[in-house]
């Protein structure tokens, strides 16, 4: 039913439609609103039966998914930034071992300096920690993602974290169609877990393997990674013919065809850089937008074949790697085809809003030559702020 | 019809739930609606602003309202900080909670260019009187229907009860009726303006 809600809220619903068994929860902005609104659910019977287990921390809430998921619970959790940091150890134990778990990643930037707001620092800081990660662009994709998200997982018998942006997508109050019970049910049938820890049946779940089978077992799980990539687009259209409506998959492209230039970006930006593109091609400039919904895997053959023909790229970082230069816009360059040119910027850090004028003027400034391919550009970037720190930094004389 | 909306006022006087309440009635109209926070670290009294879109077609940006149609204030005070009416367009409206008259405000130099209107309405006089609280958030939203009729009253009338369920009767239908009066009184200052118009 087409609901004006928060973003918040309707993944929280959402969420509830996929009847997960364990909900562990530690609040943190800009997160809280979803765990409250699966406390709330729970609490009032609508969320039944469910196990929701307050945690003491992040460690503590995938500690909890870990278990829950490995005795065959449905389980999921919710984190942000330095949140997801602490829950780094666990990670790749939850991948290892072969745990459906969905997480919702409300992106945030990491600090220090601490900033509550958006960016994509923290999802993309665990790139490869084995999980699975798709990018909402809307609020509905968000919710959309999250059906998907539970099927998939228990699909490959992998974790998915679906990555929507903080504030920007989870405070937005917008229409949102959020499913009925009967089609999520007929979408996503009870969890059938492979194996599970039984007291009666009891089975080792997460061996010791030494040296003799470590790789072996790596790679194993980067080839089932990345044969993941069918499943994810294989999801999506099954989504879409269940619902009525696209979402997900592995790329999206907006008027490409033909493009001198495409905006490549993940999340809420993706709207944004529509709306600017369709002003373009008003002025009879030929833009377009490339949009990434599932960063892991990395959907290397379709990117590169999304981009083939098309000369310009600009790839929309909302992340850098410090000491290295971009994350995103690195793995778009060793994806692209000779013939494409990769601009590569950073905008949109610790909430600074990507706004339609600054993207348009992006666009503009690639396609007049303004903008030197190969280096990372920092949009919006107070140079007089930043000269007069670096020229303090050279007179401070070193005792 | 679109409406791209401002609203400024200070942590707790509701003015992310100004934003949801102006989406609520606009998507209950059957148009499409997007309320935004934009969020600071949230002190009371510190200054806050929100956005709400408002279109006959869906909407996709996600970026704040830089080029606003029209600018809520809560709190006439903000007015000095300077920056509330900044991108505001040529033809925008600016709705200031103030019990004195855009003349007034005129003279103490509050400028809008030839073809942006001001429009007053005592909003926290009226919630003081109504809700026995200085909360003007409702009444301001009466006066954006009257000012704009993008939202009707009703639309607002029903976001309010909506938005507010979970409250006590009392303190919804007193936020209806603040709506309604600020609304009134509204419709009363655009209609004498016009008598001496003409």
């Amino acid at each position: 039913m087409l609901r004006q809600i928060e973003g918040s809220r309707a993944v929280a619903d959402t969420v509830a439609l996929c009847r997960p068994a364990v909900v562990a929860a530690y609040p943190i902005s800009p997160q809280t609103h979803i765990v409250e609104g699966l406390s709330d659910l729970v609490t009032a019977g609508d969320l039944a039966p469910c196990e929701y287990l307050l945690v003491e921390s992040e460690f503590g809430a995938l500690s909890a998914c870990i278990g829950a998921s490995a005795a065959g619970a449905r389980t999921y959790t919710a984190t942000s930034s330095q949140g997801l940091l602490f829950m780094a150890e666990a990670l790749p134990n939850a991948s290892g071992l072969g745990l459906p778990i969905v997480m919702t990643v409300a992106n945030r930037a990491l600090g220090a300096p601490i900033n509550i707001w958006n960016d994509h620092s923290d999802a993309l800081s665990q790139r490869d920690a084995g999980w699975l990660q798709l990018f909402a662009s809307s609020n509905q994709e968000a919710v959309d993602l999250h059906v998907q998200a539970f099927a998939l997982a228990e699909r490959l018998s992998l974790p998915v974290m679906v990555c929507m942006d903080g504030f920007v997508l989870t405070h937005a109050m917008e229409e949102i169609d959020v499913p009925d019970q009967e089609t999520v049910d007929a979408f996503l049938p009870a969890f059938a877990p492979r194996q599970w820890l039984d007291p009666d049946d009891p089975v080792t779940i997460g061996a010791m393997v030494g040296p003799g089978q470590f790789t072996e077992v790596k790679y194993l799980a980067a080839r089932h990674q990345l044969a993941a990539l069918d499943d994810v687009a294989e999801v999506a259209a099954e989504f879409e013919s269940t619902f009525g409506r696209a979402s997900g998959g592995l790329l999206q492209p907006y008027r490409t065809e033909d493009a001198e230039v495409v905006l490549v970006a993940m999340g809420s930006v993706l709207g944004t850089a529509a709306d600017v593109v369709d002003g373009l091609r008003d002025d009879g400039i030929a833009a377009g937008v490339l949009g990434i919904t599932c960063y892991r895997p990395w959907p290397h053959d379709e990117l590169h074949d999304a981009l083939r023909g098309i000369p310009r790229a600009v790839v929309v970082n909302r992340a850098i790697a410090v000491g290295a230069g971009s994350i995103l816009g690195r793995d778009v360059r060793l994806t692209a085809p000779p013939t494409t040119e990769v601009h590569d910027v950073v905008m949109g850090l610790g909430g600074r809003p990507v706004t339609r004028a600054g993207l348009r003027q992006l666009v503009l400034d690639v396609l007049h030559g303004r903008l030197e391919p190969g280096a990372l550009h920092f949009v919006d970037l107070d140079e007089t702020i930043a000269a007069s720190e670096l020229a303090r930094d050279e007179e401070v004389a070193v005792p | 019809m679109t409406l791209d909306v401002r609203i400024h006022g200070r942590g707790g006087q509701g003015v992310v739930t100004a934003a949801e309440l102006l989406s609520l009635a606009a998507f209950d109209q059957g148009l499409h609606a997007q309320a935004l926070p934009s969020f600071g670290s949230e002190r009371t009294g510190a200054p806050v602003v929100a956005f709400c879109r408002i279109d006959e077609r869906p909407i996709r940006s996600h970026d704040p309202v830089d080029h606003p149609s029209l600018v809520v204030l809560q709190d006439p005070t903000l007015l000095r900080a300077g920056g509330v009416l900044d991108g505001l367009a040529d033809d925008g409206v600016v709705v200031v909670n103030s019990s004195r008259t855009p003349a007034e405000l005129a003279d103490a130099g509050l400028h809008l260019g030839p073809r942006q209107r001001l429009v007053t309405v005592p909003a926290t006089e009226l919630s003081r009187e109504l809700l026995g609280r200085p909360l003007p958030n409702t009444a301001l939203l009466g006066a954006v229907a009257a000012v704009t009729g993008v939202v009707s009253l009703d639309a607002v009338r029903g976001a309010i009860r909506q938005r507010f369920a979970s409250r006590p009767d009392t303190v919804v239908a007193a936020n209806v009726r603040l709506a309604e009066e600020a609304h009134a009184v509204v419709i009363d200052e655009e209609a004498q303006r016009h008598a001496q118009t003409d």
